[in-house]
């Protein structure tokens, strides 16, 4: 098994947000977790990635239990993620801004630093390559240079993006990649994510825009007030009688 | 390319400047503003890599300067030491006590953090003050020896002075670019960015954290040791919250973030304030508008004004050229 979530639970005070969900992410595919606003969808990609402790159960990702790590020991295993909201440094170039994200990959230190030695030479050279290759995979080789208070919403998506790919992530976590953005733009991320998948990396997404997930995802999930409704391809989730319930609300037989 | 050489010239007279200024003045109460000035700007680097840079506001700093002043004037005039030693361990003193007071502070986050730091500072100045039996409290400490010569190089003087502690500073701000501008320097401007999205990218956040509010701790130190061994008396004041804001107003109207601003934004107080000595305290009616207007219009102080002009009309320039090319294009 590539990535899975063993009877994962996580509760604040006395409100569980994510209730006893057993979940496994498929290898090579696009796994989408959906479910009506305030399911857990976040909290589950948040206990997963590390930023929260999980009150009980395992994340076990190929075959070592992950979920004691914090978040930079998880992201060096190979699991990437983005936010919803990525803050950058608006002062600075598009690949200024990614260059930072292959640090990870990299030893040197503060007296590396301060001797400029060769290794730190190297390691930035790496690190900048490395910027460039993910900015072109993106597709935002052509704003490399330009200034991050100056782009649009959806490049801002992108650049979330290649921060991800630049730790050289075996999956990547998106956290509703393409809220925000337009029909057209919309559709070229979906393209963009299924280019990702064709380079070897698995996705796993939270996603609304369901007429999207639906053709882009090959495993749903659906989540509702933490617990799991559902789990399937899109087809047997568009027909599942407890999805519909969830998103329309009380009977489903009118 | 132009532009980087220009930027290296610029540099270098501004060096020459400094260099020459002694020899063009006589005037040597100027010459000890300027010194004293060189100092508070070394502290407010180290306030600005972790504040600036990294994105925690320390308000313990003058706490910190405060220690290695102490250091040096303790080990010197009641351990007996030697100015070079002393002067050497002042700061890893100061950076001993720094790394177990942020190993606490780092717990906390953004005006927490700020909170906690403020009160650790007032604790360091109210040791200062009332351990009469280590540090003097009030009276302070007298007689603390300045650098002395090393071989042939003599040190005494007020000119000589005023070039050591230049060295030291220059020093100081080879580091600082050295530092911002690695990998590591990358890590603390990410973390100053996006906490969360720093360490979802593998990046210690812990460590860099501690590794940045060490390193501002030493820069205070040394600034410290630097001054008492300049000024050659001192109290507890030195290490008064009031300081700490003088270092910030310091920091933010040169420029929070950049590598410039705490030279610009020292210098031009220091000046502004001696120019103004007639107002006495009426002087705030001018620097408490400044620092408000600069807060609102120019975050990033003086420096980081120039800097988005600079890249804005670098920009334009950028903007020029396609549209000429493409107009070219359209021709052939």
């Amino acid at each position: 098994m590539f990535l899975e979530a063993k009877n994962l639970s996580k509760h604040f005070g006395g409100l569980h947000a994510v209730k006893e969900v057993d979940f496994s992410v498929e290898k090579g595919k696009i796994n989408a977790i959906i479910g009506p606003n305030g399911a857990g969808k976040s909290t589950f990609f948040n206990v997963i990635t590390g930023l929260h402790r999980p009150s009980s159960g395992q994340v076990i990702f190929k075959g070592d239990d992950i979920s004691k790590l914090p978040p930079n020991k998880i992201a060096l295993l190979g699991i990437a993620r983005t936010f919803q909201t990525t803050n950058l440094f608006e002062q600075a170039t598009v690949f200024e801004n990614v260059v930072v994200g292959h640090r990870l990959r990299t030893k040197s230190n503060l007296f590396d630093a301060i001797f400029r030695t060769k290794r730190t030479k190297q390691e930035e050279e790496k690190c900048k390559e490395k910027a460039l290759e993910v900015l072109h995979f993106v597709g935002l080789a052509h704003a490399a240079e330009r200034m991050v208070g100056s782009i649009s919403q959806e490049e801002k998506k992108r650049i979330a993006f290649a921060l991800a790919l630049a730790t050289d992530p075996e999956i990547v976590f998106l956290d509703e990649p393409t809220a925000g953005v337009n029909p057209d733009e919309t559709e070229e991320l979906a393209q963009l994510m299924q280019k990702m998948v064709q380079k070897g990396i698995t996705v796993c997404l939270i996603e609304h825009k369901m007429q999207m997930i639906m053709k882009l995802a090959d495993k749903i999930m659906v989540l509702n007030y933490g617990e799991k409704i559902a789990e399937g391809t899109p087809d047997e989730i568009n027909n599942n009688e407890e999805v519909i319930k969830a998103y329309l609300g009380g009977s489903a037989s009118a | 390319m132009p532009t980087l050489l220009s930027k290296k010239y610029a540099l270098i007279a501004i060096i020459l400047v400094a260099i020459l200024i002694p020899l063009l003045s006589t005037n040597e109460y100027y010459l000890h503003i300027l010194t004293l000035s060189f100092i508070w700007i070394i502290a407010v680097y180290g306030l600005n890599l972790l504040a600036g840079f990294t994105g925690y506001l320390s308000l313990a700093h003058a706490g910190f300067f405060g220690i290695g002043a102490y250091a040096l004037g303790l080990l010197t005039v009641k351990g007996g030491m030697s100015f070079w030693p002393a002067f050497f361990l002042a700061p890893v003193i100061t950076t001993v006590i720094g790394f177990f007071i942020g190993l606490v502070a780092l717990r906390t986050k953004e005006h927490f953090f700020a909170i906690y730091t403020l009160c650790v500072g007032y604790i360091i100045y109210l040791v200062i003050d009332k351990w009469e039996g280590l540090t003097g409290g009030v009276r302070g400490l007298i007689g603390i020896p300045g650098p002395t010569n090393i071989g042939p190089i003599e040190l005494t003087s007020a000119n000589a002075r005023y070039y050591f502690v230049l060295t030291v500073l220059l020093l100081v701000v080879f580091l600082i670019y050295r530092i911002v501008n690695s990998l590591v320097g990358r890590s603390f401007i990410a973390i100053r960015n996006d906490e969360q999205l720093a360490q979802s990218i593998g990046i210690s956040t812990l460590k860099n954290k501690l590794m940045s509010f060490v390193l501002s701790t030493f820069f205070a130190g040394l600034a410290g040791a630097l001054y008492a061994s300049f000024i050659r008396f001192i109290g507890p004041d030195i290490s008064n919250i009031n300081i700490t804001f003088d270092l910030l107003i310091f920091m933010i109207v040169g420029g929070i973030g950049t590598l410039s601003g705490p030279v610009i934004g020292t210098l031009l107080i220091v000046v502004l304030s001696q120019q103004l000595q007639f107002l006495q305290d009426h002087r705030m009616l001018i620097f408490g508008p400044l620092l408000t207007s600069i807060i609102i219009f120019s975050p990033r102080g003086l420096a980081g004004m120039y800097l988005t002009w600079y890249y804005k009309r670098k920009a334009k320039k950028k903007a020029q050229i396609q549209t000429d090319n493409a107009s070219i294009g359209g021709d052939s």
